[in-house]
């Protein structure tokens, strides 16, 4: 298992190795020690392997994730797997502002809390947080589900899109065009398995409720020409 | 952007090394503002002397025969150390406003960067580096400190705009964002009576908790009360004679972290600038929440 150890070789050395990966390699599985907060830290894996990081990161770990399963052993800095594409990305720690932000697709688990941001712009990942995530989460969300173990700071799912947002805790206050929604059979399955996937077991699907677009935002309205 | 960064010892034994663990935080944030940086350091007050932190553009000359022309002026001798571009004056604590009128009239291009007790101001244009050597701040020992490196926005890049502001007796502030409504609070604050040396938007924010103090507020009090009345983006780290305290704007886009343990409690931009902290490892690691005030006093601890 090759090891980059971030005190001794440049960042440069570990990303180029992780991008020159061919197919049927036997190399699949990293690990990186001594991150000391290191920016963009794996960013644009495009193959399935998988990085253990023992510390916390800086800005952009993991970010443009394309099937790649990164693990971080501590805590990230703001923009943590933005714009993942595919695969899974965890942080056992908590992470700082747009973290998962416009991501595409896969799925990113945080153990700790997120800050503000999280889940910006988010067009089809999944981002499950166990603890507690900030405001502003989830704005103009577009697709995808944001699964929130803990409460929500205020302004969640201002301006949303058809991200479909689950939130346990409390809910500070909702953004513009964000009303909270019924959860039917089908949000259940679906929590149920994210829940299961991002290893929460003690929690069941129906202690959530369901956040979305009221869809009024969605087109330009004659009627509220004079407000702007 | 700028870097920011901050250090509040609860642990005696650590003073001799605050320079040096600063310093590198310092250092470290240097690719968030290469242009100028500056630190405040609050070393030990000796009792009944005062310190005045002076710059000049032309040390050669400025500080050539300072010591014995205040001796004069003031009646007098003060101890003067010079240190680069700065210098430091020691005077009894008593004769610390009538040394600084002394000085602007004898030396008319010297300027102030700080005044009190305990603090000592340095900044510079440069890389942080080379600044932190430009005045051997690793060698320095004290209680707290904070530190910022510049990445010019709203004013020119020179020693004044460098940050740390101070605005009053020990006080001092560095800030990462911007404000948008600092000409008019200069304005107000002009009318209270508060002074300016620059047309720095930080520093109507330092002038603003110092006119907040000066009414009877303590840090965390005048820290609340910019939360209403400052608008823009601003993540400040300030420092007291024997307080540090930490606010963000509610939108909260400039970064910051924190760490605290038994030893310290310690403020970066980034993760990164805290790493070479003794025991981070395990200390309890968190990011401000927005619009929310942190402070500490050594006073209120004793």
């Amino acid at each position: 298992m090759p090891v980059f150890d971030l005190s001794q070789t440049p960042l440069r050395a570990l990303n180029s190795a992780l991008h020159g990966l061919s197919a049927g390699t036997n190399d699949t599985a990293f690990e990186v020690v001594n991150p000391r907060g290191h920016h963009a830290v794996a960013v644009g894996i495009d193959s399935p392997v998988t990085v253990e990081v023992r510390g916390s990161v800086g800005y952009y770990c993991a970010g443009m994730n394309d099937g790649g399963t990164v693990t971080v052993h501590g805590s990230a800095g703001p923009g943590v797997a933005e714009n993942m594409m595919s695969g899974t990305v965890v942080i056992e720690g908590d992470a700082s502002q747009y973290a998962g932000a416009t991501g595409r697709g896969g799925l990113l688990v945080i153990k700790g809390n997120a800050a503000s941001r999280c889940g910006i712009s988010m067009k089809g990942i999944d981002i499950v947080v166990h603890g507690s995530i900030g405001h502003m989460s989830a704005f103009m969300g577009q697709s995808g589900h944001l699964v929130v173990l803990g409460d929500a700071g205020e302004a969640l799912g201002d301006s949303l899109y058809e991200a479909k947002l689950f939130v346990r805790g409390t809910v500070k206050s909702l953004g513009a065009d964000c009303i909270e929604k019924p959860l039917r059979p089908e949000h259940i399955e679906k929590l149920r398995e994210l829940l299961d996937k991002a290893g929460v077991t003690d929690v069941q699907p129906e202690e959530f409720k369901r956040y979305g677009s009221a869809r009024k935002l969605y087109n330009f309205n004659i009627d509220n020409a004079e407000a702007y | 952007m700028c870097g920011i960064v901050g250090l509040f010892l609860k642990d005696k034994s650590l003073e001799p090394k605050l320079g040096q663990l600063l310093s590198d935080m310092l250092v470290t944030m240097t690719d968030r503002g290469p242009d100028s940086a500056g630190i405040a350091i609050y070393g030990g007050a000796a009792d009944g002397k005062g310190k005045l932190t002076v710059q000049s553009a032309n040390p050669a000359t400025d500080f050539d025969g300072l010591g014995e022309a205040l001796d004069d002026a003031l009646g007098v001798k003060p101890a003067v150390s010079v240190k680069s571009t700065h210098a430091v004056i020691e005077v009894p604590a008593d004769k610390l406003a009538e040394a600084r009128a002394a000085i602007a009239t004898l030396r008319p291009a010297i300027r102030v960067m700080g005044a009190g007790e305990s603090v000592e101001i340095y900044k510079e244009t440069g890389l942080p580096k080379d600044v932190v050597a430009r005045f051997g701040v690793e060698a320095m020992s004290g209680s707290h400190g904070i530190g910022h490196t510049r990445m010019a926005t709203e004013s020119a890049v020179t020693t004044l705009g460098a940050h740390p502001f101070s605005t009053g007796a020990d006080q001092c502030l560095v800030h990462n964002g911007s404000l948008s409504n600092h000409n008019n609070l200069r304005r107000e604050l002009k009318r209270e009576g508060m002074r300016f040396e620059t047309e720095n938007d930080s520093e109507v924010a330092a002038a603003y908790l110092t006119a907040e103090m000066a009414k009877g507020k303590d840090l965390g009090e005048a820290l609340t009360g910019a939360l209403d009345d400052l608008d823009g983006f601003f993540t400040f780290v300030v420092g007291t004679k024997s307080g540090f305290g930490v606010v963000r704007d509610p939108i909260a886009c400039k970064p910051a972290v924190m760490a605290e343990t038994d030893q310290y409690v310690a403020f970066g931009s980034e993760y990164r600038a805290l790493v070479g902290l003794p025991g981070i490892e395990t200390a309890r690691v968190w990011e401000p929440e927005p619009a929310t005030v942190y402070f500490w006093d050594h006073e209120k601890a004793a």
